[in-house]
C-alpha cells in the first residue's frame, strides 16, 4: 500500500505562548514539536507498510523550520517527504492547506492518506476531511484500528462516550487517525543516518499557488482567554500548601 | 425575506443528544441578536417523531430531512442530504453540535458547497454587522475571535457544554414540521458501517462518583499513579486519568475523562498534572469544584480551577495525603 501521511508542526505542549504585535497570531520564537496524533498516523503508515508492503510518504507545509518533522519521520522509516515550503502556508485556512496538499500530490497515485485527527494549534479537526472531499475519496475520522481485506479496508472508528464502530470502505481514502491508535517507535541511530539519504522534495508556495485562494474564515483577533472563574491561587511550601488545601477541603469544599 | 438560522440537531439511538439542545440555544441567542428566523432540522430516516420533539421550542420551522439512505449514519449520506436541502433552502447560517458525528461530515459538507465551517466555537460576538466566532486555540491556552470571509451559508459547531441545554426557550406554540424527502442516488454512500458497540462492559462509571482524583502526563511514570491512588483512597474517591495515561495502558479505559471518556460531575475534582487540554476539560467542567496542582503555570486547566497549586505535585501530594489523613483521624 503507497501511503501518505499529512504531519504538522506545532508549538511544544509546555511552551508558553507570546501574542505577535498585531494581535492575530504567535510569535515564531517558540520551541515546535510534531503535532500528536500525526505521530501516531505516521506510526500506523509504517506498520501497515511492514504487513503488507508499499511506501509511506510524509508531508508538511509551512517555514523551514517544518522539514525537523520530515527529518524525523523519515528517521523512524517513512521513505520520502514533501515540504511546501513557505511561511505563508502557516496562515492558510483547513479548505486552502488541503488543496495545497491536493495540488502538490496531483501526480502520485496513493491507496490512503492518513492525518492525525486535530492538530493541536488550530484545533479545526477538518483539514483530512477536506482532502478527501476535494480528491473525491471517502474518509472515516477518529480511527482506532485498520485491517486490510479484498474488498478495501475495515476501519474501527471511535465514537463518543466509549462507544465504537467498524467501517468498510473501498479504497482510496482518507483515515483520520487518534491518539494511541499503536504504540510509537522511537527513531534509530542507522534510521536517522538512513534518513539524510531520502528524498525530500520541496515545494513552493508559486507552485502550488493557483490551486489556493482567499482563506474563508479569518482569525481576527487572537487572545489570552478570559478567567470566568475565580482562582484562588495556594502558595507555600508543601507542606503550608497541603495544610491549606485540607482546609479548603473540610470548610469550603466540604467533603472532610 | 429575512436570512434564516439553520440548527441541525443531533438523533442518537432513538434520543436527541443533549448538545442538540444547547445549540439550539445558541441559535435562539443569535435570532435575538441578529433579527434573522431561526429553524431546525433533523436528518435521518423516519426522523418525523424527533422533528415534533424539537417544535416544541422557540423556532419558526422544524424540518425533517428524510431519506432510507440516511440511516445507518454515513458521512457520504448526511453530507449530500444536507447539501440538496440547502440548495432549496438557503440558510445564511448553519449550527450544528461539535460531536464527533459532526466533526466527521461537516467539513465535507462545507467543502462540497465550496463554504468552510468555523469548528468547536464555545461562542459568538456581534461587533457591528460582523458575526464573531469565539474558539480555543492551542489547547484552550489562547482564544480566537474568527469571521467569515466567504459567502453564506456560514457553518459554524458549537462545542459540548458552551450553551445551556437548560436554558432553551420553549415556544407560545409548536413550530409547524415539514418533511422534505431528499434524493440519495445509488452509489454515493461508500461507506458500509456496522453495528455501534462498546468495547467492554464498562466496570468503573465515574459519572456517579462524589470525589474524583485524576492524573494526567505530569504523573510521568505508571509507578507514580500509586500517589494519585493513596490520595484518592484518602479522600475515599475514585481515581480518574486524562487520555495519554490510558492510551499509555497506565490506567483502564474506563476511568478516562473526557470527549473520548466519561463526563463527570462530583463535588471534587482533584487535577494532578493535567494541563487541561480541551478534550478532557469537556468532560469534567461541569464539577462543582476544581483543584488543580500543575507545575506549569500557565495550563488551561488554572483557568477553570477554583483552588489551583502551581508545583510538583510529587512535592505537593505527599504532605497532602498525610493531612488529610490526619483530618479524617481528628474527625
Amino acid at each position: 500500500m503507497k501511503i501518505l501521511v499529512c504531519m504538522k508542526q506545532v508549538p511544544q505542549k509546555d511552551a508558553p505562548l507570546k501574542l505577535n504585535e498585531s494581535g492575530t497570531w504567535i510569535r515564531e520564537d517558540v520551541s515546535y514539536e510534531v503535532n500528536e496524533p500525526d505521530a501516531f498516523a505516521l506510526e500506523e503508515s509504517l506498520r501497515q507498510k511492514e504487513k503488507h508492503g508499499g511506501e509511506v510518504v510524509v508531508i508538511t507545509s509551512g517555514p523551514a523550520r517544518a522539514q525537523q518533522v520530515l527529518r524525523e519521520a523519515l528517521a523512524k522509516g517513512a521513505d520520502r517527504a514533501i515540504h511546501l515550503e513557505d511561511n505563508a502556508f502557516v496562515g492558510l485556512d483547513a479548505f486552502n492547506t488541503a488543496r495545497a496538499f491536493a495540488a502538490a500530490i496531483k501526480d502520485e497515485q496513493f491507496d490512503l492518506i492518513f492525518t492525525g485527527l486535530q492538530s493541536d494549534d488550530y484545533g479545526y479537526a477538518q483539514t483530512g476531511v477536506v482532502l478527501a472531499e476535494l480528491l473525491g475519496w471517502p474518509h472515516a475520522t477518529i480511527i482506532m484500528h485498520i485491517e486490510k481485506n479484498d474488498a478495501g479496508i475495515r476501519v474501527k472508528r471511535e465514537l463518543e462516550a466509549g462507544y465504537f464502530q467498524y467501517v468498510d470502505m473501498p479504497l482510496p481514502a482518507v483515515l483520520t487517525i487518534q491518539s494511541g491508535i499503536n504504540k510509537l517507535r522511537y527513531a534509530t541511530l542507522i534510521g536517522i543516518k538512513q534518513a539524510k539519504n531520502k528524498p525530500l522534495r520541496k515545494v513552493t508556495l508559486a507552485e502550488v499557488q493557483s490551486a489556493i485562494g482567499a482563506n474563508l474564515q479569518k482569525i481576527e483577533r487572537l487572545y489570552v482567554p478570559q478567567k470566568t472563574k475565580n482562582t484562588e491561587f495556594l502558595e507555600g511550601p508543601p507542606a503550608e500548601v497541603a495544610k491549606k488545601l485540607v482546609d479548603k477541603l473540610r470548610n469550603e469544599v466540604r467533603v472532610l | 425575506m429575512s436570512d434564516t438560522i439553520l440548527v441541525v440537531v443531533e438523533q442518537r439511538e432513538g434520543k436527541l443528544s443533549r448538545v442538540s439542545w444547547e445549540t439550539i440555544t445558541a441559535g435562539q441567542a443569535l435570532a435575538a441578536d441578529t433579527g434573522w428566523t431561526l429553524e431546525a432540522a433533523v436528518v435521518g430516516s423516519g426522523v418525523a417523531g424527533f422533528a415534533g420533539e424539537v417544535a416544541g421550542k422557540k423556532l419558526a420551522k422544524v424540518y425533517a430531512i428524510e431519506s432510507p439512505k440516511l440511516e445507518p449514519y454515513t458521512p457520504d449520506a448526511f453530507a449530500a442530504a444536507l447539501k440538496q436541502f440547502l440548495s432549496s433552502h438557503p440558510a445564511k447560517l448553519v449550527l450544528m453540535p461539535h460531536t464527533y458525528q459532526v466533526r466527521d461530515f461537516i467539513p465535507k459538507l462545507a467543502t462540497a458547497m465550496g463554504r468552510t465551517a468555523i469548528s468547536d466555537c464555545i461562542g459568538y460576538k456581534k461587533d457591528g454587522d460582523k458575526l464573531l466566532f469565539t474558539r480555543q486555540m492551542f489547547q484552550g491556552k489562547l482564544a480566537a475571535d474568527v469571521s467569515f470571509t466567504s459567502d453564506a451559508p456560514w457553518f459554524v459547531t458549537f462545542q459540548n457544554g458552551a450553551y445551556r441545554a437548560d436554558k432553551v426557550e420553549a415556544g407560545a406554540s409548536a413550530a409547524p414540521v415539514e418533511t422534505v424527502n431528499v434524493e440519495i442516488a445509488d452509489g454515493v454512500v461508500r461507506n458500509k458501517p456496522q453495528e455501534v458497540f462498546k468495547e467492554a462492559k464498562q466496570a468503573v462509571d465515574l459519572t456517579q462518583a462524589e470525589i474524583i482524583v485524576a492524573v494526567g502526563r505530569g504523573i510521568k511514570e505508571q509507578k507514580n499513579i500509586d500517589i494519585a491512588k493513596q490520595l484518592a483512597d484518602a479522600l475515599g474517591g475514585d481515581l480518574a486519568a486524562s487520555r495519554p495515561i490510558c492510551d499509555s495502558g497506565w490506567l483502564p479505559m474506563d476511568r478516562q475523562i473526557g470527549s473520548s471518556g466519561q463526563t463527570v460531575a462530583p463535588k471534587l475534582y482533584l487535577a494532578l498534572g493535567i494541563s487541561g487540554a480541551i478534550q478532557h476539560i469537556v468532560g469534567m467542567k461541569g464539577a462543582r469544584t476544581i483543584i488543580a496542582v500543575n507545575k506549569d503555570a500557565e495550563a488551561p486547566i488554572f483557568e477553570i480551577a477554583d483552588f489551583a497549586v502551581v508545583g510538583n505535585l510529587f512535592d505537593i501530594v505527599p504532605p497532602l495525603i498525610e493531612e488529610v489523613k490526619k483530618a479524617k483521624a481528628g474527625t
